[in-house]
């Protein structure tokens, strides 16, 4: 199945919305609104609200793409003009490789990208040590590298398109992407 | 004293990169000195409408637009001109031209013959001593009247400057639409100066890296893709294509050997990527580095003996140079920085790069011994040096901060950089050699 990084950003931003309502809701409980010092008591309108409502919860489907960008986590980042796995990454991937562990007809595309601070062969190159650094850490966790491509993008597709160091350190990163077997 | 400026302008470029002075003509006189402060000055040249047969206006158009765009002539703005019509088999009204101050003169004759072919005639004047210094005929299709102006602009370029023209060629680019995130990415080619751009590809895949052939109308670029890359070879006149192989991992940074007969090119497995070359006959592939560090962006040296190359085998990416077998690979820059993208120039003399410094981008040349560095350029992004076929002027893309690449020329002085003739996005350019 093909996956669409936008949809799943904008559904992850949703259940982020809600989820934070929701805490909202239980951590902040409030009185029962009664009637103001003075005001007149209202008109009985007669209606009884059912019983047994409350929110409706939603989560991604386990196993879906959705689960894996949401719960797990598909980007790694790396510092300037290196490759090496930063120990913020490693959780990540042990994450990754635990949620691929559990789902074993899940098949990846690591994609490794570069900020625009460097030239454009060079970064293809760089990339595709990135897109293997991930790869192999992903095997030492036990994935199997039959399940695992490699890609470099050079530096063809940021994800931000910003010109500070913020923005380059965001498009310098590897990108887990599921490209068959999620639910 | 007739175009004592001019020459001596490309003579004292010369000398500033200390490189023998340019053969000139024997009609020319010796050099005066009359360059001060080292600041060139541009040789005022007239280039009236052409007369005859049609197309002699957007002939002369031509030729006065790229003896402009070189930085070295001063073309003289046609509403100054003492006389117009000039018959191209009486002498110009020498006098007349020397109060405009026009010390070079092209007049010219378009005839369409009897069996539909276009003929020109021109001739090349020195208003000062009165002395004609060229008188040529050129002879095409009449839809190949833009490449005769630029055969011309070349005749001229030579004859004034000891130095081969450029202009009668095409640059191979990238020409790219859409947001920074998501660029759309097509090859074009356009004539050098920006005139009949025609798209390769239709942007459904990313192109990046086009390098032509120095032997034929055959380019070979990079493809991009979510499955993965491929290099190709394109004929630019007959739109055949077809794929370098297949290969386990990256692919990329494709470059012509100089008779056309090898490619190449960078292949990555398991995260380091070396140089192989591939024989176009016999598709036999050899490995020619096999080292852990990043080795890409291999470039020929005119005679195929030598390439120079981009590593990070030392610690970080500098410029090597080894036998074309792979043997003795030595590095050459030295001078602090970031080097990337050597391209080594047709004439064999110097080696063009991309270099990082304190936060900029330069583009500059070297000696292929490394020695007489100069940085042309400095920009937040300078990137993939190409050079016009002459090795004297060098062709880039300059990208502003958040900005869209475009393309730029800067010649090998440093002096004249300016927007090449093409008004939309473009970056990775390549330019033919001249054509036949």
């Amino acid at each position: 199945m093909s996956f669409d990084v936008k949809r799943a950003g904008k559904l992850a931003l949703v259940l982020a919305a809600a989820a934070s309502l929701a805490a909202c809701a239980s951590t902040k409980p409030l009185p029962e609104p009664g009637p103001g010092p003075g005001s007149p008591p209202g008109p009985g309108t007669g209606y009884q609200p059912a019983p047994g409502g409350g929110p409706v919860d939603s989560r991604a489907l386990p196993g879906s793409t959705q689960d894996f960008v949401i719960n797990v986590g598909d980007f790694v980042y790396f510092d300037l003009d290196s490759y090496d796995i930063r120990s913020d990454a490693m959780s990540v991937l042990d994450a990754q490789a635990a949620w691929l562990n559990r789902y074993p007809a899940v098949q990846i595309r690591v994609e490794g990208n570069c900020d625009e601070r460097g030239t454009r062969e060079y970064n293809l190159a760089l990339g595709a040590r990135r897109a293997n650094a991930v790869r192999d850490y992903l095997v030492r966790r036990g994935v199997s590298s039959g399940r695992i491509s490699t890609l470099s993008w050079g530096k063809e597709r940021p994800i931000d398109p910003g010109t500070g160091e913020a923005a380059w350190s965001r498009n310098r990163n590897g990108h887990t992407v599921i490209i068959a077997g999620a639910r | 004293m007739i175009f004592r400026s001019a020459l001596a302008a490309v003579i004292a470029c010369a000398a500033l990169l200390g490189v023998a002075a340019p053969t000139v003509a024997t009609a020319q006189p010796q050099v005066g000195s009359t360059i001060s402060s080292g600041v060139v000055e541009p040789l005022p040249i007239a280039v009236p409408a052409f007369t005859g047969a049609g197309r002699g206006g957007e002939i002369a158009q031509v030729i006065a637009g790229n003896l402009e765009r070189s930085g070295l002539f001063k073309t003289i703005d046609p509403g100054a001109f003492p006389e117009r019509n000039l018959d191209i088999a009486v002498q110009p009204t020498f006098d007349a031209w020397k109060r405009i101050n026009a010390q070079a003169l092209v007049n010219g004759h378009v005839t369409v013959e009897g069996d539909g072919r276009l003929r020109v005639d021109f001739r090349l004047w020195d208003v000062f001593s009165g002395e004609q210094l060229l008188g040529l005929q050129f002879t095409s299709t009449p839809e190949n009247w833009r490449r005769v102006a630029h055969k011309i602009s070349d005749a001229v370029y030579e004859r004034m400057t000891g130095e081969k023209g450029y202009f009668d060629s095409r640059i191979v680019f990238v020409a790219e639409s859409g947001p920074r995130d998501n660029r759309i990415k097509r090859l074009m080619i356009m004539d050098q100066d920006g005139a009949n751009p025609s798209s390769l590809t239709d942007g459904s895949y990313i192109v990046m890296t086009p390098r032509f052939s120095s032997t034929s109308q055959e380019i070979t670029y990079m493809a991009l893709r979510p499955t993965g890359s491929a290099i190709y070879l394109f004929n630019i006149e007959t739109a055949r294509q077809e794929t370098l192989g297949r290969f386990p991992g990256m692919v990329f940074a494709p470059r012509f050997s100089p008779d056309g007969n090898r490619v190449a090119y960078s292949v990555e497995r398991g995260g380091n990527s070396d140089i192989w070359i591939m024989n176009l006959t016999s598709r036999a592939q050899s490995k020619l580095t096999s080292d852990p560090g990043i080795d890409t962006s291999p470039s020929f040296s005119p005679d195929g003996s030598r390439i120079v190359f981009n590593s990070d085998r030392g610690g970080s990416p500098q410029l090597y140079i080894m036998g074309s077998d792979g043997s003795g690979a030595r590095r050459i820059s030295r001078g602090g920085g970031i080097y990337t993208t050597p391209v080594w120039s047709p004439t064999g003399d110097f080696i063009a790069f991309t270099k990082q410094q304190g936060g900029q981008f330069h583009i500059g040349v070297m000696r292929p011994d490394g020695s007489d560095e100069r940085i042309l350029t400095t920009s937040y992004l300078d990137e993939g040096p190409t050079w016009a076929p002459n090795g004297r002027v060098l062709m880039f893309f300059r990208e502003t901060r958040g900005g869209a690449p475009r393309l730029w020329t800067v010649d090998i002085t440093g002096r004249i950089l300016r927007p090449a003739p093409y008004q939309g996005s473009g970056s990775d350019p390549a330019w033919s050699p001249l054509l036949n």
